[in-house]
C-alpha cells in the first residue's frame, strides 16, 4: 500500500483520463456489482425458502383454528343420567341418548333426507365425555334445555375443510356417501356449522380416534412449566459461571480447558441430554417420569452453555475502563462487577437467555426419551406444584405426536399446533430484539 | 438480589416435587407404536369413565417399552407394556434377573398387516407372499438356481404384476411388526419360490436357511421404515410404484390415498383376519405387572377396561377404529379378573 506514496513512473500513464475509468477500475467495479449480486441471490433465495415454509405452515395450519360443530338443545334427565352412570362405558352410553335425541330433532324438522341414528352416529365426533363431564359439572341443568355445540366427526370436518370430497371418498364405517346428503341438509337447517376452534387452543390431547377433542392448551402450560424450570436454573447458574470465568478466574491450563468443554457442550446433540437425563434424573434420582420437572432439567443442560457463551460475550463487550474508573474510586472487585459492570450486560445477557429459552421451547429429542412424547398431555395440573410433577408434554412434542397419527384430521392438528409453537417462539425474539434495540449501550 | 430468590425457589420447588414424586397415581405405559392408538383410545376412556386419572401412554416400540418393563419392579418404572408380538423368552429372563417375576399377559385382538400402493398408481391389486420374497429378498430362485435377487421389475418374476420398478417400504427391525411380516411373508415366500430347499441343498442347515430367507437385500430396492406409519405414507406419497407395509386400522384410515392388495387371493378386512383367512395377521399384547397391582391406583382396572365387552369387543371402540376383536375376549377378562400371570397355568 506504499505504492501511492512512491513517485509514480511516468509510463503509461499519460493516456489515462481523469473522467473515462480505465480497465482496470472497471473490472474491480464489475467485480463488486458481481459480489452485490452473489449477496442479493443469497438473500432471495433465503426469503423464498421463508416464504414457501410460512405459505405452507398457514395454508396447512390455519384450517386447524376452524371446527365443525353440531349444534342443538338438548335435554337430559336425572333418570338418563343415572341409568347412563350404571353402565361400565359411560360415555358411550351419553352419546347414544345424544344420538337418539338428535334424531327426534330432526325428525321434527322434517329433513327431506333418510335419517338413521347410524348415520347420525358416523357425523358426531365422540361426544360422550363433554356431556358427561358438562353434567358432572353442572348437575343443576338437569332437566332443562342445554344448547350443546359438539365436535363433528374428522371426515365431516374434513369435507367442509376440502380434505374429503364425493367424488374420492368411499364407503367405510367411518362415513358414507349417503351421510354427507344427511350433512347438507342440516347444515341448511342450521345445526352443522363452521366455528372458531377454541377447544384446539384450550383442550388437551385425545385419543386417536377423537381429533375433534384434540387441544395443545395442556402442552402449552407443559411448556411452560418446562420453561420455568430452565429460566430459574440456567439463569443463575449460567450468570454466576460467567461471571466468574470471566472476572474472577485465573487465566490458566484449567480455566481454558474448561471453556473449551462449555463450546463443546454447546455442540453436543440435544439427544445426549435425553439419555442423561433418564439416567440421572429418572432412573437415579428417581424423579417422575413424563414430568414437566425433569423436562426442564434435561433443557436446563442444553440452555447453559448458550447462556454462559452469550453471558461472556457481553462481559467481554464491557470496556475495561468502567472497571479501572471502578477500582479506581476504591470500589472492591465484586462491587466493581455487580455495580457496574452487570447492569451494563444485563441487556446482552437478556438476549441470549431469551434465545436460548426459545431454542429449549422447540426442542423435541430429548423429551423422546423421559416420557414426554406419546398420549401424554391429558389434562390440566391441578395446581402449582402438580404443575411440574405430573405427567404432561410439550408444544414440540405434542406436534410430533399428532405427525404421526393415522387420520388425517391430526396432521392438520400438527400444523396448527405449529402456528402456535411459532408465534412464541416469535414474540420471545421480537422481545430479544426490544430488549437489545432499548438498552444495549456501544463503546 | 433476584437471581438468588429465584433460584432459591427452584431449589425449594425440586425439593418439594422430589418428596411428592413417590406418589405416582397414573398408570404408566409404554411400547409398541402398533398398539399405542389402542392404548391412546383405551386411556382417554378410562379417564373419562371413571375416577382414576388419565394413563400416559408413551411410544417407542414393542422392544423398547419391554426393555423398560423389564427394569425392575418400582414407582419410576413402567405399569403396562405394549407389545405388537408375544413377550420373548430373552425378555422373561432379562424381567426375572431385575425382579419382575410376575406377569400378566393380556391379548387385547388382531391386527392386519396390508400392502398398499399410491391409489392412482400402477395396478398392485393381488400379491402372493412369494412376489414379496422375489422382490426384495436377498437371494432368489432365477432359471432354477439360487443366485443373488438381482430383478428390478415386478413383472420379471410375475407377468401379472405391473412392469414397474420394485420400491417396498417395510418396517424396520425394531418394529414388532416386522417379525410378522418375516414370518408370514418373506418365510412363506421363500419356502414357495423354493429358494429355501435350494439353501438347504446347498448345504445349509434348516435353522440357517430360515435366517437367510429373512435376509433382504441391501441394494435400496427395500427400504426400511424405524418411523410410523405416516412415514410409509409420506414415501409411498412420492414414489407412485412404492409398495408399503401398512397395519389395517392405518389403511381404514387412509383410504382415499391408498389402494390395498390381496395377499394370497384373500382381501384383508376385520372379517377375513377375524377368520384367519387372511394370512398375515398377528394378536396384539399388553403386558401387567402384577406387583404393581394395588400400589398404582387403576392398574388393574385399566386392563380390565381396556378387554371390556363394550371397549375391545366387536362393537367397541377399538373395533371401529380397526382393531380385530378377539373371539376369546372372555377368557382373557376372566384371567385379569384373577390376576393370573404367565406360567401360571392360564
Amino acid at each position: 500500500m506504499t505504492d501511492a506514496s512512491m513517485p509514480t513512473p511516468e509510463t503509461g500513464r499519460h493516456s489515462v483520463s481523469l473522467t473515462a475509468p480505465d480497465a482496470r477500475t472497471r473490472k474491480r467495479a464489475q467485480a463488486e456489482k458481481r459480489f452485490r449480486a452473489y449477496g442479493i441471490i443469497a438473500i432471495a433465495t433465503g426469503l423464498f425458502f421463508l416464504v414457501v415454509l410460512f405459505t405452507s405452515i398457514l395454508s396447512e395450519g390455519i384450517p386447524a383454528f376452524k371446527r365443525t360443530v353440531v349444534s342443538v338443545e338438548f335435554i337430559l334427565t336425572q333418570q338418563d343420567r343415572e341409568e347412563a352412570e350404571s353402565e361400565l362405558f359411560k360415555t358411550k352410553a351419553y352419546s347414544n341418548l345424544f344420538v337418539t335425541a338428535l334424531k327426534t330433532e330432526l325428525d321434527e324438522r322434517g329433513l327431506n333426507v333418510d335419517i338413521n341414528e347410524d348415520a347420525i352416529e358416523r357425523l358426531l365426533g365422540k361426544v360422550g365425555g363433554t356431556i358427561r363431564t358438562f353434567y358432572s359439572e353442572n348437575p343443576d341443568k338437569l332437566g332443562q334445555p342445554v344448547r350443546f355445540d359438539l365436535a363433528a366427526s374428522s371426515r365431516v370436518d374434513g369435507y367442509y375443510k376440502g380434505r374429503v370430497t364425493r367424488e374420492a371418498m368411499q364407503d367405510s364405517r367411518f362415513l358414507q356417501k349417503s351421510d354427507l346428503d344427511l350433512v347438507d341438509a342440516m347444515e341448511k337447517a342450521g345445526i352443522i356449522k363452521q366455528a372458531f376452534n377454541w377447544p384446539f387452543i384450550t383442550g388437551a390431547d385425545s385419543g386417536v380416534d377423537n381429533p375433534g377433542g384434540a387441544g395443545i392448551g395442556a402442552s402449552v402450560v407443559g411448556s411452560f412449566f418446562m420453561m420455568l424450570v430452565v429460566l430459574a436454573l440456567s439463569l443463575p447458574i449460567g450468570v454466576a459461571a460467567s461471571i466468574y470465568l470471566e472476572e474472577f478466574a485465573p487465566q490458566n491450563r484449567f480455566t481454558d480447558l474448561i471453556e473449551v468443554n462449555i463450546s463443546n457442550l454447546a455442540a453436543v446433540p440435544s439427544i445426549v441430554f435425553g439419555i442423561l437425563g433418564l439416567a440421572v434424573f429418572i432412573q437415579f434420582m428417581h424423579l417422575p417420569q413424563s414430568a414437566p420437572l425433569v423436562g426442564g432439567l434435561v433443557l436446563t443442560l442444553m440452555t447453559l452453555p448458550t447462556i454462559i457463551i452469550s453471558t461472556r460475550a457481553s462481559l467481554k463487550a464491557v470496556p475495561p475502563s468502567i472497571r479501572d474508573a471502578a477500582l479506581g474510586v476504591g470500589a472492591s472487585k465484586m462491587q466493581a462487577v455487580f455495580h457496574h459492570v452487570l447492569p451494563l450486560a444485563a441487556p446482552g445477557i437478556l438476549t441470549g437467555t431469551i434465545i436460548g429459552l426459545a431454542q429449549a421451547l422447540g426442542e423435541t429429542a430429548p423429551l423422546l426419551l423421559i416420557g414426554m412424547v406419546g398420549f401424554v398431555a391429558r389434562g390440566y395440573p391441578d395446581g402449582f406444584v402438580a404443575g411440574f410433577t405430573e405427567a404432561n408434554s410439550a408444544m414440540p412434542a405434542q406436534i410430533y405426536t399428532w405427525a404421526s397419527r393415522a387420520d388425517v384430521a391430526f396432521y392438520e392438528k400438527a400444523w396448527g399446533g405449529i402456528i402456535i409453537l411459532l408465534m412464541f417462539l416469535l414474540t420471545m425474539n421480537i422481545i430479544a430484539i426490544i430488549l437489545r434495540r432499548r438498552f444495549e449501550r456501544r463503546w | 438480589m433476584s437471581f438468588a430468590k429465584l433460584s432459591a425457589s427452584a431449589l425449594a420447588i425440586a425439593a418439594v416435587s422430589a418428596t411428592t414424586a413417590a406418589a405416582r397415581d397414573n398408570v404408566q405405559v409404554a411400547g409398541s407404536s402398533t398398539v399405542l392408538p389402542y392404548a391412546s383410545i383405551v386411556a382417554e376412556l378410562f379417564g373419562e369413565n371413571t375416577d382414576f386419572p388419565t394413563p400416559v401412554v408413551e411410544s417407542g416400540g414393542s422392544s423398547a417399552g419391554l426393555k423398560r418393563f423389564c427394569e425392575g419392579v418400582g414407582e419410576n418404572t413402567i405399569d403396562v407394556a405394549n407389545a405388537s408380538r408375544a413377550i420373548r423368552e430373552k425378555e422373561i429372563k432379562a424381567c426375572a434377573d431385575n425382579g419382575v417375576t410376575d406377569i400378566m399377559e393380556v391379548r387385547i385382538g388382531y391386527d392386519g398387516i396390508v400392502f398398499a400402493s399410491q391409489q392412482s398408481g400402477p395396478a398392485f391389486t393381488a400379491f402372493q407372499p412369494a412376489d414379496i420374497y422375489n422382490a426384495i429378498g436377498s437371494k432368489v430362485m432365477k432359471d432354477g438356481a439360487l443366485v443373488d435377487n438381482s430383478f428390478n421389475n415386478w413383472a420379471e418374476f410375475n407377468g401379472d404384476l405391473p412392469d414397474v420398478e420394485i420400491a417396498m417400504f417395510i418396517p424396520g427391525t425394531k418394529h414388532g411388526t416386522r417379525e410378522v411380516f418375516e414370518d408370514k411373508v418373506l418365510l412363506a415366500g421363500c419356502e414357495t419360490t423354493g429358494a429355501m430347499e435350494a439353501m438347504i441343498a446347498g448345504g445349509m442347515s434348516e435353522d440357517d436357511a430360515e435366517d437367510a430367507c429373512l435376509d433382504v437385500r441391501t441394494d435400496g430396492k427395500s427400504v426400511d421404515i424405524d418411523g410410523d406409519y405416516t412415514e410409509t405414507l409420506a414415501r409411498i406419497d412420492t414414489n407412485p410404484n412404492g409398495i408399503g407395509v401398512f397395519g389395517l386400522a392405518f389403511y381404514e384410515n387412509n383410504t382415499d390415498k391408498l389402494k390395498v392388495a390381496t395377499m394370497g387371493d384373500v382381501a384383508p378386512s376385520t372379517e377375513t383376519i377375524a377368520s384367519g383367512e387372511y394370512p398375515v395377521s398377528r394378536p396384539l399384547f399388553f403386558y401387567v405387572k402384577k406387583a404393581h397391582i394395588g400400589v398404582i391406583p387403576g392398574l388393574k382396572e385399566y386392563a380390565q377396561f381396556f378387554v371390556a365387552d363394550e371397549i375391545a369387543g366387536g362393537s367397541g371402540p377399538l373395533a371401529n377404529y380397526g382393531l380385530v376383536a378377539d373371539p376369546e375376549l372372555a377368557s382373557t377378562q376372566d384371567a385379569i379378573a384373577n390376576e393370573a400371570t404367565m406360567g401360571s397355568g392360564s
